[in-house]
């Protein structure tokens, strides 16, 4: 059967990754985009936007990892030794820019350490997370239900341009993000830098989509080969369609609807990579069912998954109702 | 300089990276209980003071979160980067459990945590309660599922083995619910009200010694002073039935924390007061000692045999040395809070507890004490469950990646100065905040002596309502 209980597990798991990315996405691309805005009341009204819902966002990334290691145990046994510096180097960033949204309001000289930690831990999470997913797509080597490469292995020109093209993208994420939640200057400024993150994004994305089939033979077959190219060429003419959304939000001053088409761009990327990826999840090594647990493994975890993420949606929903609409500067608790 | 093996560096590096991160759960969970109260009680009294403690708590909450927030993120991936093949063998059974964790508990926290800091105004008291009360309940959520956890990896159960070497599960009520589960669940957050009593209880020493009619410093003390005269026995019960329950399921810990090498098959073990263990020579020297001691406590039976460490196969018997000594430092400082609370409560009985400067002080001195007592105690249990990482089943040995040596101590080199550096901070940053006191509100009338015989020099510069200012 082409269709098991781990293909559902699957689609969990890249549905709590894909949520991660977007909203981990805007806030870490505030912290790329910091050095940019000014010091004092500008800087501080960035971070205020995210400050209520930013720990909620990560927590994506723990029931990812988590997840991973609970119903494709050997996907992750794998996974993390062979991108072992890439994600040791993530962890690291993100505790610089995790305790830089309480530390800053309680330095008083030292401020600007947490300003710069804030920076360089979001641009190096970025890093990472896009060098991680250039690693993946390339592909992984495994022997024994162990990882068989090299040390190196992840670091490629590949892995290089992925890493670049998500710096951009989560720079768009953020800027967007402010667009639709600042007034005045900061808003403007903001509307500035989403314009130029928004071409380098597309033409990044572009340039990854270009060299993705040619990493392996069966990622051409997938998006090329008849009838395949039928079902898969919407995506790209999707991509144009959220472009050109971002475009005319942002002409018209809209400024929820360029966030919204930043979002849909993520969301179509993803589905193309679940296009090359399936039937794997470490390719070209490991399937979703030869890596995923026993039965009664995923079973139980999914009868509370069931119940527990349409609660967590819920209530992660709520907590943005209460923080809507655009912020006014001085606002939070410090 | 170090003839170290990638295994011994992952162990330290795993060491390292989870004593840290426990200072910070032991912490939060406990104050984010005092906050649930706190607000709790603003809410039905309509008292000021509850909401100005609530806002000076709540800060230092969101410092000590963020600091348990990332280093936990840490040790969520660290499984994979330096476990891998344990990750493969057990994520089967141990994954969901902790997939349990981050959907019920982790999320929670994290998601009303915003509302909780930031909401009030937005969200009204009622809301903002129901808030504060789910970040609570999700920090003692986290805490089942992990004690859960890790008590499977003590006293396995309801598992078997599949032809890739998998713990494959086949009861999940005997999985969650093992034998060691709820002892050490119960030890865990009655450890972890401790360290906040004991925390609380000293940043109000600090600022009584300044301002004693200041009712914010007031209130806190002698909440702290309640919790500890309640809980500290409570956990000091909890430690007897959970020693008893090791004693029946890893008899070779117990051994190690008593520093019995030899075996007492005949009854009438005795209680090792000090000695110096040594795992080389297999003897325990220049030891005191109380006969049969041992046997009562660790049996309630003043003439049951005990085993030995010389009882285990050499390879399998966990290192004395350490065990022995963290056990001691956890015993003792349980008594000594015990001591404290005991104190507090008489002085209150009598009417002198705001004229107690020693007894302050004495607070500020046990102010961490709490921390050192759960690393010292979780020293004792993780080291204790040597050299296996699930008991009796999977060698740590047998545990650790496939990773070149040079890999884990360039990590395990950025992990310590990134730690050390990062928490240190925070650890200044809270220290800071706790040094100033709650703001606002009128100070309570005092009716003590405005200068206690010269031993309380900090009332003089304090605000004092009917004093000499």
């Amino acid at each position: 059967m082409w269709f098991e209980l781990a293909h559902i597990w699957a689609a969990l798991i890249a549905f709590a990754i894909l949520a991660y990315v977007v909203l981990d996405g805007f806030d870490l691309g505030i912290g790329i985009l910091y050095p940019l805005l000014r010091r004092g009341e500008e800087r501080d009204t960035a971070m205020n936007t995210v400050a209520p819902v930013w720990d909620g966002n990560e927590t994506w990334l723990v029931l990812g990892g988590g997840g991973l290691f609970a119903v494709f145990p050997l996907a992750y046994a794998v996974v993390m030794p062979a991108l072992y510096p890439a994600v040791i180097a993530m962890l690291l960033a993100l505790v610089f820019r995790g305790v830089a949204f309480e530390f800053r309001w309680r330095a008083t000289r030292g401020r600007w350490i947490w300003d710069l930690s804030f920076f360089g831990g979001s641009l190096m999470a970025a890093l990472s997370q896009g060098i991680i997913l250039g690693a993946l797509v390339q592909g992984i080597e495994v022997e024994n239900r162990q990882y068989a490469g090299g040390n190196w292995d992840w670091l490629t020109p590949f892995s290089g341009l992925t890493a670049v093209a998500l710096i951009w993208a989560y720079a768009l994420l953020g800027a967007c993000w402010l667009v639709m939640k600042t007034t005045g200057d900061l808003r403007d400024r903001a509307r500035a830098m989403a314009w130029v993150a928004g071409g380098g994004t597309l033409v990044l994305v572009g340039l990854v989509s270009l060299a993705t089939p040619f990493l392996n033979p069966a990622y051409l077959d997938r998006w090329f080969d008849r009838p395949n190219v039928f079902f898969t060429l919407w995506v790209p003419a999707a991509i144009l369609g959220v472009a050109a959304l971002f475009f005319h939000g942002m002409r018209r001053d809209r400024d929820a609807l360029p966030f919204v088409a930043a979002l849909g761009l993520f969301v179509l990327c993803f589905i193309g990579l679940g296009i090359s990826f399936f039937p794997y999840i470490v390719p070209p090594s490991l399937t979703i069912i030869e890596t995923a647990a026993p039965e009664s493994s995923l079973w139980f975890l999914l009868a509370g998954a069931l119940v527990l993420v349409p609660t967590i949606l819920a209530y992660t929903a709520y907590a943005y109702w209460v923080f809507r609409g655009k912020i006014e500067p001085g606002e939070g608790y410090h | 300089m170090f003839d170290a093996t990638a295994l011994e560096l992952a162990r330290i590096q795993f060491a390292f990276t989870v004593s840290f991160h426990i200072i910070f759960p032991a912490f939060s969970i406990g104050l984010a209980s005092y906050l649930a109260v706190l607000n709790g009680l603003h809410l039905v009294t309509g008292r000021e003071v509850y909401l100005r403690l609530f806002d000076y708590w709540k800060i230092i909450f969101a410092v000590a979160f963020g600091m348990g927030v990332v280093s936990g993120i840490t040790m969520s991936y660290q499984f994979g980067t330096n476990w891998s093949v344990f990750s493969d063998k057990t994520g089967p059974v141990l994954g969901p459990l902790m997939g349990y964790e981050v959907l019920s508990a982790f999320f929670l926290e994290a998601g009303f945590l915003g509302v909780m800091l930031f909401g009030r105004s937005k969200v009204g008291p009622k809301l903002h309660f129901l808030a504060t009360f789910m970040v609570a309940i999700g920090t003692l959520g986290s805490a089942f599922w992990i004690l859960s956890v890790n008590s499977w990896m003590q006293t396995p159960q309801g598992h078997g083995v599949n032809e890739a070497g998998q713990f494959i599960p086949l009861d999940w009520w005997a999985i969650v619910f093992n034998p060691s589960f709820p002892y050490r669940l119960v030890h865990m957050v009655l450890a972890a009200y401790l360290t906040t009593a004991l925390v609380v209880a000293g940043v109000g020493g600090w600022h009584l010694l300044r301002d004693r009619a200041d009712p914010a410093a007031r209130r806190m003390f002698v909440m702290a002073m309640g919790m500890l005269v309640v809980v500290a026995p409570l956990q000091i019960l909890a430690g007897d039935q959970h020693g008893l329950n090791t004693l029946t399921h890893q008899p070779a810990k117990v051994a190690a924390m008593e520093g019995h090498y030899d075996g007492h098959p005949e009854g009438g073990a005795p209680l090792i007061l000090f000695g110096i263990p040594d795992d080389d020579a297999a003897e325990i020297r220049n030891v005191i000692e109380i006969p049969n001691l041992s046997s009562l406590i660790l049996t309630h039976d003043l003439t049951s045999p005990l085993p030995g460490l010389k009882d285990f196969p050499e390879d399998q018997r966990p290192p004395a040395e350490i065990v022995f000594w963290s056990f001691r430092v956890m015993v003792g400082l349980g008594f000594a809070m015990l001591g404290l609370g005991i104190w507090g409560v008489v002085a209150w009985a009598r009417g002198r507890i705001w004229q107690a400067p020693w007894l302050w002080r004495a607070s500020m001195a046990m102010g961490p004490a709490g921390f050192v007592a759960v690393l010292a105690g979780w020293i004792t249990t993780e080291v204790g469950r040597q050299p296996w990482t699930v008991y009796g089943e999977l060698l740590t040995a047998d545990s650790v990646s496939p990773l070149r040596l040079e890999a884990v101590s360039a990590s395990l080199t950025a992990f310590v100065l990134v730690y050390f550096a990062v928490f240190g901070a925070g650890t200044f940053y809270i220290l800071r905040l706790m040094s100033k006191p709650p703001e606002g509100g009128n100070p309570e009338p005092d009716m003590g002596p405005t200068r206690a015989e010269g031993i309380t020099p900090g009332t003089v510069r304090g605000r004092h309502p009917q004093g000499e200012t």
